[in-house]
């Protein structure tokens, strides 16, 4: 099968898909916090962009739904609250420290072909134009817990959560055009409680460690 | 029917009354009130599945059969007698100023909530549902395991939140999968992600992608299972977070995941025509077996020690739902059972004996016996029980795995034995000195219930001797849902 | 045809030729805009030029050869450069000589001879300039051939006609790949024309300047040449990019009206894409030296993606 023969919408979905993923990256290469929260709001804009395509283009119209729920969450609740927490606790300015950032980027691409050969078996028999799309939003997952591992500040790790479900949702609507409406609204209810909670934890970490910097989060060790 | 919903409704209405009142002294009455209630409907709800057989709500909502009814009872059970005991310890520890009002409006709320998540968990017919009940109860948790508001215990929260979290995700990928390869073959998507439903269409569901999607399903849930190398959050938050809170994770959450896991296993052994989602999870049970086993030994924290424990229990419950016999099945379903009841007893003493000696340092609690003396035969009976010796349940379950995997691979009873006599070491070189020894000053006697602890022993001296014929029916009724063949 | 054909091809580089100070001018005349100020006229650059050339060549006594040799190679190797390049319209006899690589070497060969030039004098900052140049652009070439090889991929042909002519021939597609070359390449030139964030071209005595420190040594119509190729080394990017990726207009046949809609096209693209770097420039500040490698690597890394991307998402 030739790339050509995809529809348009198809097409604009593909190519949602590899800004996603390349959102993924500029998150995992970008260094200033507040430029990583509109990011990550990006990515959310472009995956309400996506959902918006697919309910449009083959007629689900519940995802409409979820479509507004990414909007209210992924692009504005999240977002806002995150870069209020950044103000008022007064980090905007604190540059994250990365390892080596060459190596995190490269280390991205490799998890990125990871996730083509994992799903090759699938994608070679799946009828959906948009099943490579998993191989995607796999990839999108992967690189949100790599952002989790490298960086040190737990509000980068809060966005590479949230990013995490950002690839989760995308899989669910790009390669399955939408779960059930009952199980997103769950999804959606357990993304929002967290968010709060992570917000809790901000506050909590702040008030005993006087940093958010979880590598002083060392207390406990497995033996001792 | 009826019985379902109340089981459901009830602790929901008791979180949400007990998120105003939680504060208030009879919080711990009614909280314990609602889990009698709880448990006096699900025993209804057992009967009617015992008598009946499953039962699927309209819309195919909620569907219960052998195997969860019997989790959901236990479940209920056990937080009916977490209750009775937590009431009098979270008073003591508002009393000495650990918790103010709010956070025992939270305990009291999320007490409820978590039973509930769990109970939905379990009761649930709807796969992603099951995923979101799953989260639901860390998210209920996690800011219990950070009450005490120590640098340690936010640590500990911060730590479950993000690792259960990430990992969870990774089920939620696997259930994706499910589902993208349910709608290949199913008309109306609603009913694609239910179980009673792909169950039927078990064998015509794409293999491959099964195959990918239980490998994201069992990292995802093993994380809440515990299993080695994914259970770094386990011992901190299970010693960080109140001893009730403990003992309910460990006796009924990670019985949760682990029923996840064995659902899915169910779908898609038919599909792929062999048993190699057995073997994962069979080498991933090994592992947490041994290695729990291993790190008993390095614990200086009585909480951490035992919740190594529970690591190195659900490792061997996983590894004998891997080998899938019915025999090995029949003795996971009961192995699941004492588990749960003797590691909750354990916590409930352990609790009390970290209020006597006001530490949870192993080094620092000695003579347990000599200041009261309740507590001492309690945690005594509960390691002997919890490490596997006769007569006690855990002992006949073990029993039974151990005579399943000789049949179906002998060379492994020799790990299994190994790991055994390890875990036996380990907890007796820690909790000999506690419970003999000479005991210290500073020592004082608590308000301690130890209903709960007798009962659960009881229960699990009863199982070790003999095993109603009632419970060994239902359980063989379940081992029948899952392999196709009954030990009976 | 096939006279009026190499007539068309030597007029289109004649063109590229006489238009590349114009761009830099007009460059240079929005960014002031941007920036508040009144600035040159857009076709200062000439004037420029025409002065340098009048004016007295100065050579260092221990100058060798090479060192009077380099403008006039640079220049024409430029010069070669530009006319593999189909600017206005596809189907030149000199675009289906050399491909894409050939047009890399150019430009790695015209460098070279750069770098040796700088060094030839033993002053301080023609090695520290070659240095830096070599540094950058041994960053610069692997990220700019994986971008061009992302879009060979699709285009099936490494030949700049053909991925041209494929664009416009096949129906209207979108492909993630593009975009990502696309960034890459506009990371690239950037990186390899010497503006910001990378260089800054406005400065002559800075200590991280790159270009500029290479040619110190150069006055009157040396310095001309050499400015002059870095000016069409920078119009062959634009029309590089303008073209690869937004082909619509260039002229498929030979034809008057044709060439006429090519050569409008490739004007407002032109400006279209002068007016986004001089607005990108005043808001960018210029990068540390140091850093200048991760923005390249990320350059690079987005090269990569839409190579990833191209096999994941678009072949089946």
């Amino acid at each position: 099968m030739n790339f050509t023969v995809l529809t348009m919408a198809e097409q604009i979905i593909l190519t949602l898909a590899a800004l996603m993923l390349f959102t993924s990256f500029l998150l995992l290469a970008q260094t200033r916090l507040l430029t990583l929260i509109h990011i990550f709001a990006l990515q959310g804009a472009l995956l309400f962009a996506t959902t918006l395509v697919i309910a449009f283009t083959y007629g689900r119209h519940h995802l409409l739904i979820s479509a507004a729920l990414t909007l209210g969450l992924k692009v504005f609740f999240i977002p806002i609250q995150l870069q209020k927490l950044v103000t008022r606790l007064d980090i905007k300015r604190e540059v994250e420290v990365v390892g080596n950032p060459s190596l995190i980027m490269f280390g991205a691409a490799a998890l990125v072909l990871f996730s083509y050969y994992a799903v090759l078996p699938i994608r070679e028999l799946s009828m959906l134009a948009t099943r490579n799309t998993i191989a995607v939003s796999l990839a999108i997952v992967l690189l949100g817990m790599l952002l989790i591992i490298s960086r040190r500040k737990a509000v980068v790790q809060v966005v590479g959560f949230m990013c995490m479900e950002n690839g989760l949702m995308f899989a669910a609507v790009a390669a399955t055009q939408g779960m059930p409406m009952v199980v997103e609204m769950g999804v959606a209810l357990d993304v929002l409680v967290a968010a709060i909670l992570f917000g809790i934890f901000f506050f909590q970490i702040r008030t005993e460690f006087g940093t958010l910097d979880v590598d002083k989060l060392n207390l406990l060790k497995e033996v001792d | 029917m009826n019985a379902l919903y109340l089981t459901l409704l009830l602790p929901l209405t008791g979180a949400v009354i007990l998120a105003f009142c939680g504060h208030m002294r009879i919080a711990g009455r009614l909280n314990l009130l609602v889990c009698i209630a709880t448990f006096i409907t699900s025993l209804q709800l057992a009967v009617d599945v015992f008598f009946n057989g499953s039962i699927l709500t309209p819309l195919n909502f909620f569907y219960v059969d052998a195997f969860n009814v019997y989790l959901v009872l236990l479940n209920s059970f056990v937080g009916m007698t977490t209750a009775i005991f937590s009431s009098p310890y979270m008073a003591h520890e508002q009393s000495i100023g650990k918790v103010k009002a709010g956070g025992m409006r939270l305990y009291h709320s999320m007490y409820q909530g978590f039973l509930f998540t769990m109970l939905l968990a379990l009761l649930t017919n709807n796969l992603g549902i099951l995923w979101v009940a799953v989260e639901g109860a860390t998210l209920a948790t996690v800011l219990l395991v950070s009450l005490y508001r120590t640098p340690e215990s936010i640590e500990a929260g911060w730590k479950y939140f993000l690792l259960c979290g990430v990992g969870i995700a990774q089920a939620l990928f696997g259930t994706t999968l499910i589902y993208f390869a349910a709608v290949q073959i199913m008309p109306d998507n609603n009913q694609a992600l239910m179980w009673s439903v792909l169950y039927e269409h078990a064998s015509e569901l794409e293999p491959t992608v099964l195959l990918l999607a239980f490998v994201f399903l069992i990292v995802g849930y093993g994380t809440k299972i515990g299993l080695v190398p994914l259970h770094n959050w386990l011992p901190d938050a299970h010693s960080e977070g109140p001893t009730p809170m403990s003992a309910i994770l460990s006796g009924l959450l990670l019985n949760i995941a682990l029923y996840a896991v064995v659902r899915f296993k169910m779908l898609i052994d038919p599909a792929l025509g062999s048993n190699i989602a057995g073997h994962i999870m069979m080498g991933f049970g090994l592992l947490s077996f041994l290695v729990a086993g291993l790190l008993l030994h390095r614990q200086r924290d009585i909480k951490r020690m035992f919740s190594y424990s529970s690591i190195e229990h659900m490792g061997l419950i996983t590894f004998a739902f891997g080998i899938g016999g019915p025999l090995a099945t029949f003795g996971a379903l009961l192995h699941m059972i004492v588990h749960s009841l003797t590691k909750s007893a354990i916590f409930i003493t352990v609790g009390h004996a970290a209020q006597v000696c006001q530490t949870q340092s192993i080094d620092k609690i000695r003579g347990l016996l000599k200041t009261q003396p309740e507590i001492g035969w309690g945690l005594l009976i509960g390691t002997v029980a919890i490490a596997g010796l006769p007569p006690f349940g855990v002992f006949t379950s073990e029993f039974l795995l151990f005579s399943a995997t000789i049949k179906s691979f002998p060379w492994l009873v020799i790990s299994l034995l190994f790991g055994l006599s390890v875990a036996f070491a380990g907890l007796f070189r820690h909790v000999q000195p506690m419970v003999f020894g000479e005991c210290p000053t500073g020592q004082v006697k608590v308000k301690a219930n130890m209903w709960p602890v007798a009962v659960h022993l009881c229960i699990i001296l009863w199982l070790g001797i003999a095993v109603p014929d009632v419970l060994a029916g239902w359980i063989d009724q379940a081992t029948i849902m899952i392999t196709g063949k009954g030990v009976l | 045809m096939n006279v009026s054909g190499w007539i068309l091809a030597l007029g289109q580089t004649a063109l590229l030729i006489l238009l590349a100070p114009l761009l830099s001018g007009w460059i240079k005349w929005v960014k002031c805009k941007f920036q508040n100020r009144r600035g040159p006229i857009p076709w200062q650059p000439y004037r420029d030029l025409a002065k340098l050339f009048r004016k007295e060549v100065v050579v260092a006594q221990q100058a060798s050869p090479l060192f009077r040799a380099t403008p006039y190679l640079v220049f024409s190797v430029t010069v070669l450069a530009s006319s593999i390049v189909p600017a206005f319209a596809v189907g030149l006899p000199t675009a289906v000589i050399a491909d894409v690589i050939v047009m890399v070497g150019f430009f790695a060969l015209a460098r070279f001879f750069l770098c040796l030039a700088g060094m030839d004098l033993g002053t301080a900052f023609g090695g520290m300039g070659a240095s830096r140049e070599v540094t950058i652009s041994s960053l610069t070439e692997p990220a700019m051939l994986l971008a061009i090889f992302t879009l060979a991929m699709t285009f099936t042909s490494t030949n700049l006609d053909a991925m041209v002519l494929y664009t416009l021939t096949q129906p209207f597609q979108i492909y993630p790949s593009f975009i990502f070359a696309g960034m890459s390449l506009l990371l690239v030139g950037v990186a390899e024309c010497g503006r910001i964030p990378i260089d800054n071209p406005a400065t002559h005595l800075e200590l991280t300047m790159i270009h500029e420190a290479m040619i110190l040594e150069y006055s009157g119509r040396h310095l001309a040449l050499l400015e002059w190729a870095s000016m069409l080394k920078m119009l062959i990017f634009g029309v590089l990019i303008c073209n690869l990726f937004l082909p619509w207009g260039t002229a498929l046949h030979l034809e008057p009206t044709a060439i006429a809609i090519g050569l409008l096209t490739l004007g407002i693209k032109l400006m279209g894409l002068g007016f986004v770097l001089a607005a990108s420039e005043s808001v960018l500040a210029k990068m540390r030296l140091f850093r200048t490698p991760e923005l390249l690597s990320l350059a690079f890394i987005i090269a990569l993606l839409g190579m990833l991307g191209h096999v994941i998402l678009e072949v089946h």
